[in-house]
């Protein structure tokens, strides 16, 4: 199969605010949180208690199916409060940073042993189901995209661009587990990344989502029952990299902040879970009530101005909650401020322009009105995207099977819920079916 | 909205009306609440809003000939346009009003037992019954079809989006079996005034289709046909007004382009093979111009519910529309029109269509599954 793929399907949102290539600051947060919630597949065992100390790399959170998976502290500190949900679940660790950080030495001869301890197995995706990746299978192979498409997501080449040496340590770590595979930016000849050996490159050029390697996975090796392939993100890579270069833990990426509702949007260095109120500078006090994205704007996690940044994310996104009305908004020749891939508006005709997107649903959820295809020409994979999605909806195992759950995650369909008419939540019904087949599969 | 309306209040029973006028005059202030966070600005409002302005130009060049056709059996000469027109809107708008007025009735008792928003849908059904139908029908007919259609057709299936059949070509084909005499001969496509008859010499109102090229009082020439100024259902004769709605369904995409050119060419083939095997003497292009084979291409058979969902089944669909439609012109006698039959037939077979379709399309993925 040819390494350099085209795909003609696809996306490209074009949301205003993207980050200027400048680290404008460098987080110093006084605390940190350490977050299960969002991990797939993982059971929460807490080994600390609040007053505790804990060092760059301790253990906090253990798995209880695998006690050796663990969630270490991306910081030295004191544990200062659990956070508990409805029913006791656990939802974060809050660890007080000390002023001098303290790191936990960990032992690198053994690749599983030491990503399980360091807590960096959970920067493992298992597919089918983005799971938590389970250290007792052997993967077909491990698949990397070294760039994204989403909108206003960070650049690589600019975060990870001088990290080339730890992202190649951490490939030939991986490559000990199982066969490598790299997915590179097509359109970019002067990629940093190109000089990666150890592993399978691969180029992929399109609009978004060709960057998820969700997409890329069923170019290269579509997954078929009864296998599993694992996932990382380049920055967890590097993360993985320093790791095996330092016997040390060091969580800190760099972070693009943008959207339409940030102020001078650009990078930050981070680390993960770090709280939101440190990004206070970039909304400043803004009367608008504003929606903070960990992630970005098609399949982020809003977590509020007093959230914490995702675990394994380089990217906010701040954007206006889009509670105005618009007197008979429908039916208006011309909506200059609105962005639409139809016809009957005019986007089409300014390909270049930025939207100041915000989180209107812009109309009533409706049944499916559409036929397939209006949603097939914005997914570049060879799945019938309306008929999965009522596969999923009727709960179908054998139909979800045959239509292809085991090749995506909510994420990949994430442009056709964009464009859909009808507004229906596609992303959250794909997340029941596979919440459904790990039950039923089980 | 006011909180009467909520759940709870006690007006809730109306909570459907007040939304669907409530989201009529301005786009709602709701938020997406999971999944993406930003969503394109089309919604179904828009996009059907468009479907009834394609089919606007039919609708108007209908109502002028409404009052043209009377005007010529009349024996009248010299008549203004805008007087044709006036004559035609007056005949036209009755048909209008009791196709809104039952079908949207429906439609907004059926949201409001099932909790749900008002859909969008019949604003084209409606807009579309009084365009296929005789303009002589009897107003209660057209109620009693498109109640028919509205209910067994749409509502009993889940409303807007679940249909198996076209609502609009369901009123039809009610009318069509269950008071064939309205439906065809030479009276009904003719408005007439009450007491009124046809004073021109030997005037015969038949459809230039069921005539088959006899002579009549209209031409029947290609130009003849093309423009409109013929005998037939209100939208259906003129085929380059509907050429201006298809050229808009096009190039917004929301009719299929596949659909459209696959019924033409099944239609031309057909047509053709008529000529060969001499069963007419109708130029098998000339098929397309005659009765309400254009309208069904462009308006009934796109329509993207009850069509194929897939994109191999939509070219499929769209060669048996046209090949079904010229059949049955070809050899039932005592029928002179098939559209409205073969785009109900293939609206049946349609979800049949897409499972072979994605029958083979799984079998092609798990070869190339065990190839790879």
């Amino acid at each position: 199969m040819s390494n350099n793929i085209v795909l003609k399907k696809g996306l490209d949102i074009p949301v205003s605010g993207c980050a200027e290539l400048v680290v404008s600051k460098s987080m110093q947060p006084s605390v940190v949180a350490v977050q299960p919630d969002g991990i797939k597949g993982l059971l929460p065992r807490l080994l600390v208690k609040e007053g505790d100390r804990v060092l760059c790399g301790s253990p906090v959170i253990a798995d209880k199916k695998n006690p050796e998976i663990l969630l270490t502290a991306p910081a030295s500190g004191t544990v200062k409060e659990i956070v508990r949900g409805e029913k006791r679940k656990l939802l974060a660790v809050l660890i007080e940073v000390d002023d001098c950080q303290e790191y936990v030495q960990f032992d690198t001869s053994d690749v599983k042993t030491a990503l399980m301890q360091s807590g960096l197995w959970s920067l493992l995706v298992q597919r089918p189901y983005g799971v938590l990746a389970d250290p007792a299978l052997t993967p077909k192979g491990i698949f990397i995209s070294a760039f994204s498409t989403a909108p206003l997501a960070a650049d690589t080449e600019f975060t990870l661009g001088g990290e080339v040496q730890n992202i190649q340590k951490g490939i030939d770590a991986l490559a000990t587990l199982a066969p490598v595979h790299v997915s590179l930016d097509g359109s970019r000849k002067d990629s940093a990344f190109c000089r990666l050996t150890g592993c399978t490159l691969h180029t992929f050029k399109g609009k978004h989502p060709a960057g998820n390697v969700g997409v890329q996975i069923s170019h290269i090796s579509p997954i078929m029952k009864g296998e599993t392939v694992w996932t990382v993100s380049l920055a967890g890579l590097a993360i993985i990299g320093r790791l095996f270069a330092t016997g040390r833990l060091n969580m800190r990426r760099k972070v693009a902040v943008g959207g339409p509702a940030a102020i001078c949007p650009s990078y930050v260095e981070a680390l993960p879970g770090t709280p939101m109120k440190n990004f206070i500078a970039f909304w400043g006090n803004t009367e608008d009530e504003l929606r903070i994205i960990s992630g970005d704007v098609l399949s982020g996690i809003p977590v509020g101005k007093d959230g914490y940044l995702g675990r394994d994310t380089d990217q906010v996104t701040i954007i206006r909650e889009g509670y105005d009305k618009e007197l008979l908004g429908w039916i208006r020749p011309i909506r200059f401020r609105q962005f639409s891939t139809d016809h009957s508006y005019f986007s089409w005709l300014m390909p270049w322009r930025k939207y100041d997107m915000d989180t209107n649903l812009h109309g009533g959820p409706r049944p499916f009105l559409m036929n397939d295809g209006y949603y097939a020409k914005v997914l570049p994979m060879d799945i019938y995207p309306v008929y999965l999605t009522k596969a999923c909806l009727a709960g179908e195992i054998d139909k979800m099977e045959k239509f292809g759950i085991y090749e995506v995650l909510p994420e990949d369909l994430a442009t056709c819920e964009f464009v859909d008419p009808s507004k229906i939540y596609i992303q959250d019904i794909i997340a029941k079916g596979i919440d459904l087949m790990l039950k039923e599969m089980a | 909205m006011n909180k009467i309306f909520e759940k709870g209040g006690k007006l809730y029973w109306l909570h459907s009306t007040v939304d669907a006028f409530e989201t009529f005059l301005h786009v709602p202030g709701t938020v997406t609440l999971k999944g993406s966070h930003v969503r394109d600005a089309i919604d179904l409002k828009r996009l059907l809003i468009l479907v009834v302005i394609a089919a606007a130009p039919a609708a108007l060049f209908g109502m002028w000939n409404v009052g043209y056709q009377h005007g010529l059996a009349m024996g009248q000469t010299g008549v203004h346009i805008l007087e044709y027109f006036w004559f035609g809107f007056l005949r036209v708008l009755p048909l209008y009003l009791v196709s809104y007025i039952v079908g949207l009735g429906i439609e907004f008792a059926s949201s409001q037992i099932r909790g749900e928003e008002v859909s969008e849908g019949y604003l084209v059904s409606g807009f579309f019954i009084p365009l296929i139908v005789p303009v002589d029908i009897p107003l209660w007919m057209l109620a009693l079809a498109v109640a028919f259609a509205v209910i067994f057709g749409k509502e009993v299936f889940g409303g807007t989006g679940m249909n198996i059949w076209n609502p609009a070509l369901l009123t039809r084909a009610f009318l069509f079996f269950s008071y064939p005499n309205y439906m065809s001969g030479s009276e009904c496509w003719i408005a007439f005034k009450k007491g009124e008859t046809a004073v021109a010499d030997a005037f015969t109102g038949a459809t230039p289709l069921a005539l088959d090229g006899a002579t009549a009082q209209y031409g029947t020439g290609f130009w003849d046909l093309f423009i409109g100024t013929v005998p037939g259902s209100v939208g259906e004769t003129s085929v380059i007004a509907i050429l201006l709605g298809a050229i808009l369904l096009l190039w917004t995409g929301i009719a299929s382009w596949k659909i459209m050119c696959g019924s033409i060419a099944g239609a031309l083939l057909v047509g053709w093979l008529g000529n060969l095997a001499g069963l007419t003497d109708i130029p098998f292009y000339m098929q397309l111009l005659y009765g309400g084979f254009a309208f069904g291409t462009v308006f009934m058979a796109t329509d993207p519910v009850t069509s194929c969902q897939t994109e191999c089944g939509k070219w499929i669909f769209g060669v048996l529309v046209g090949m079904l439609c010229i059949t049955v012109r070809l050899v039932n006698p005592g029928y002179a029109e098939g559209m409205m039959l073969a785009i109900l037939f293939c609206n049946t077979v349609a979800p049949l269509i897409d499972h072979c379709v994605v029958s083979v399309h799984i079998n092609r993925r798990e070869r190339k599954f065990k190839a790879a």
